[in-house]
């Protein structure tokens, strides 16, 4: 089981040598409410840390998936664009969005483990 | 025939009589209605059916067949399912939804204002010119911004031209390298939009503190600013706050060769108050639908003049109103080449011109200052005696609207849509919900100047009996409402979802 990291966006990365499978917490989830459409990006496009990758839309709102790495998508998840439930699922059982292979693995240094982020949200509204 | 028999049976849908409550009816679409033997219009037989572009006529294509009564109805039922301005209070946030005085109607109705022709001589409509040219300078000095066009149709397509103004100002100045337009997390959806549409990329300031723009979140995403086109930004902001710290931002996005695009959504909070070009602003939008109470919503047409300074005036998309001497004429690309160019078909929508400087003239400039000073009243009040009850994310006083959320009732359940449905259970229009996204479970509440107290204190009290309701552990009922609207509650996700894009009762025959 790849190795789980947290982002202050809510994004989780599953990191796998230079590949990281990046999804959204359920903490996002639960904020957003239910999923109406997913907008996934292309395979090949190329995005610079801090760079939003993808868009989720629900019923409230509509919210950036923002990549916490430099890198370029290499695969996507199309099946989520039809099964918007997928995303609720863990990294290994296909809740991730892109998969982007990364340049520099020191940018995975700042993201916080999955007690800090829990921490992170307590101390949110 | 037979083609049509069988579309005339398969469309007709019968209404169920327990859908018909008091008086509220159901109401089918056109197309679902028996077909009627006594149309409303006659028709001649058609004497030739051959098609000069095709094979040959068509068969019947099932054309709803009603009489005159059955139109009429129809559409007077439809109409009850409404909910106006001129049905009680609406206090959508960032909205302004205020009264439209009928005077601004009368006025517009005038002949020589409503029947004139845009492709006339200009010497035939002096008199419409002129009132354009009047608008333009009742708008250049409670802007404090002196150059003015009134072509951009809608408040997003003002921001358009805005944006466009500062791209054709860098682009004759030959600034190159300015890609980059800075805007905070709290502003309108439009306003990234826009910058993208004028092929900026869009780089975020952080709110979320203290629900404004600080000097030093706007430094952070300046950094060394050579990339930096501009700064869009409300103000007052979307937590209906002032952006107290706007001078200094503004003086250094300049010196950094930026310009700042102020979107002017907001204005009915200073209208009169204060000049927007005091605190810096190169460019805004003015809604006419909104500060100057032309009719919006549903009620349209809007308008979203633009007003900017001095140096960007040469920019401005054509046609603008000019005078010569005692003559007004319309300036296009030939005297003005500078010009990003015409951005929409004529020269505006007249009509909102009309009623907006019938507006402007009628309140005077010491109305248009109360204007502003009773609708930051009116958003205090109640944000004074609604702060006991729900949460204020940002302490006030407010501006022209006042923030709430859902915070202090989310546990037990329900949330800021529970309220929002509840509003409706109970004869208003909801508040704007889950904006800005910088708070979570926002409800946005502008109640605007021209609601009573009495108005006003209704909604209070029903919003505090919400809140009542929750802290006496009452909240299921709070899932089921709307119940006695035409249209109880929705099933939004599956809306959204599974949405039917095709009416299949028809074409899939």
């Amino acid at each position: 089981m790849a190795e789980l990291k947290y982002t202050e966006d809510h994004e989780w990365v599953a990191v796998d040598g230079d590949v990281v499978s990046i999804g959204i917490t359920g903490y996002a989830q639960e904020a957003l409410g239910d999923l109406v459409f997913v907008e996934l990006p292309e395979v090949g496009k190329k995005v610079g840390k801090g760079d939003d990758f993808a868009v989720v839309e629900s019923v409230k709102t509509a919210a950036e998936v923002y990549s916490p790495v430099a890198g370029e998508v290499v695969e996507v998840n199309v099946a989520m664009a039809d099964d918007l439930e997928l995303i609720k699922k863990p990294a290994n059982e296909n809740g991730w969005i892109a998969r982007i292979k990364i340049e520099d693995p020191s940018e995975l240094e700042g993201l916080m483990d999955e007690s800090k982020y829990k921490e992170f949200t307590d101390g949110l509204d | 025939m037979s083609a049509e028999a069988k579309i005339t049976g398969s469309l007709t849908v019968q209404i169920p009589e327990e859908a018909n409550r008091g008086l509220q009816y159901e109401e089918n679409l056109l197309w679902e209605k028996e077909r009627c033997d006594h149309p409303g219009v006659d028709f001649p037989e058609p004497q030739n059916t051959a098609l000069r572009t095709g094979t040959g006529a068509r068969g019947p294509i099932g054309l709803p067949q009603v009489s005159e009564p059955q139109a009429l109805r129809h559409f007077v039922k439809m109409s009850t399912w409404n909910y106006s301005i001129d049905h009680g209070l609406f206090p959508l946030g960032s909205c302004t939804m205020k009264h439209n005085p009928r005077l601004n109607e009368k006025l517009a109705r005038l002949p020589g204002f409503a029947q004139i022709h845009p492709m006339q001589p200009e010497s035939t409509v002096q008199g419409a010119l002129k009132l354009m040219y009047e608008l333009q300078d009742w708008l250049a000095e409670l802007t404090g911004l002196p150059g003015v066009c009134l072509a951009p149709a809608a408040g997003a397509h003002g921001e358009l031209a805005g944006v466009m103004t500062i791209k054709r100002a860098h682009e004759q100045l030959g600034n190159k390298g300015r890609t980059v337009m800075l805007i905070p997390d709290s502003a309108h959806g439009t306003n990234p939009a826009t910058a993208a549409m004028c092929g900026y990329s869009v780089k975020t300031i952080s709110t979320k503190d203290t629900g404004r723009l600080t000097v030093k979140a706007f430094m952070e995403a300046l950094g060394d600013g050579k990339d930096i086109a501009g700064m869009m930004v409300t103000n007052p902001n979307t937590c209906g706050l002032f952006e107290s710290e706007m001078q200094e931002i503004a003086y250094t996005l300049k010196k950094a060769g930026g310009y700042f695009y102020c979107d002017g959504a907001n204005f009915n909070a200073l209208v009169g108050k204060i000049r927007p070009g005091a605190f810096g602003v190169d460019v805004m939008h003015i809604n006419l639908h909104k500060t100057f109470s032309t009719p919006h919503g549903g009620g349209g047409p809007g308008s979203g003049p633009i007003c900017t300074t001095e140096e960007l005036a040469p920019y401005v998309p054509v046609p603008t109103v000019v005078k010569d001497g005692e003559t007004y004429g319309l300036e296009w690309e030939d005297t003005r080449p500078e010009t990003l160019g015409r951005l929409k078909g004529f020269q505006g929508q007249f009509g909102m011109h009309v009623r907006a400087l019938a507006y402007m003239m009628s309140h005077g400039a010491d109305g248009l200052k109360q204007v502003a000073e009773d609708a930051v009243l009116s958003a205090n009040y109640i944000m004074a005696r609604l702060s006991d009850d729900f949460h204020v994310p940002f302490e006030g006083p407010c501006m022209h609207e006042c923030l709430l959320s859902d915070k202090n009732q989310k546990d037990a359940g329900v949330t800021t849509l529970d309220f929002a449905k509840a509003l409706c259970e109970n004869g208003f229009h909801p508040m704007t919900v889950y904006f800005p996204l910088v708070v979570s479970g926002a409800m946005l509440i502008e109640p605007t100047e021209t609601e009573s107290k009495e108005a006003i204190d209704r909604f209070i009290s029903v919003m505090k009996d919400f809140a009542a309701d929750v802290r006496n552990g009452d909240t299921e009922k709070f899932h089921d409402f709307p119940e006695s609207t035409p249209r109880r509650r929705l099933d939004e996700v599956k809306a959204a979802r599974n949405p039917i894009l095709r009416w299949g009762a028809f074409f899939d025959k």
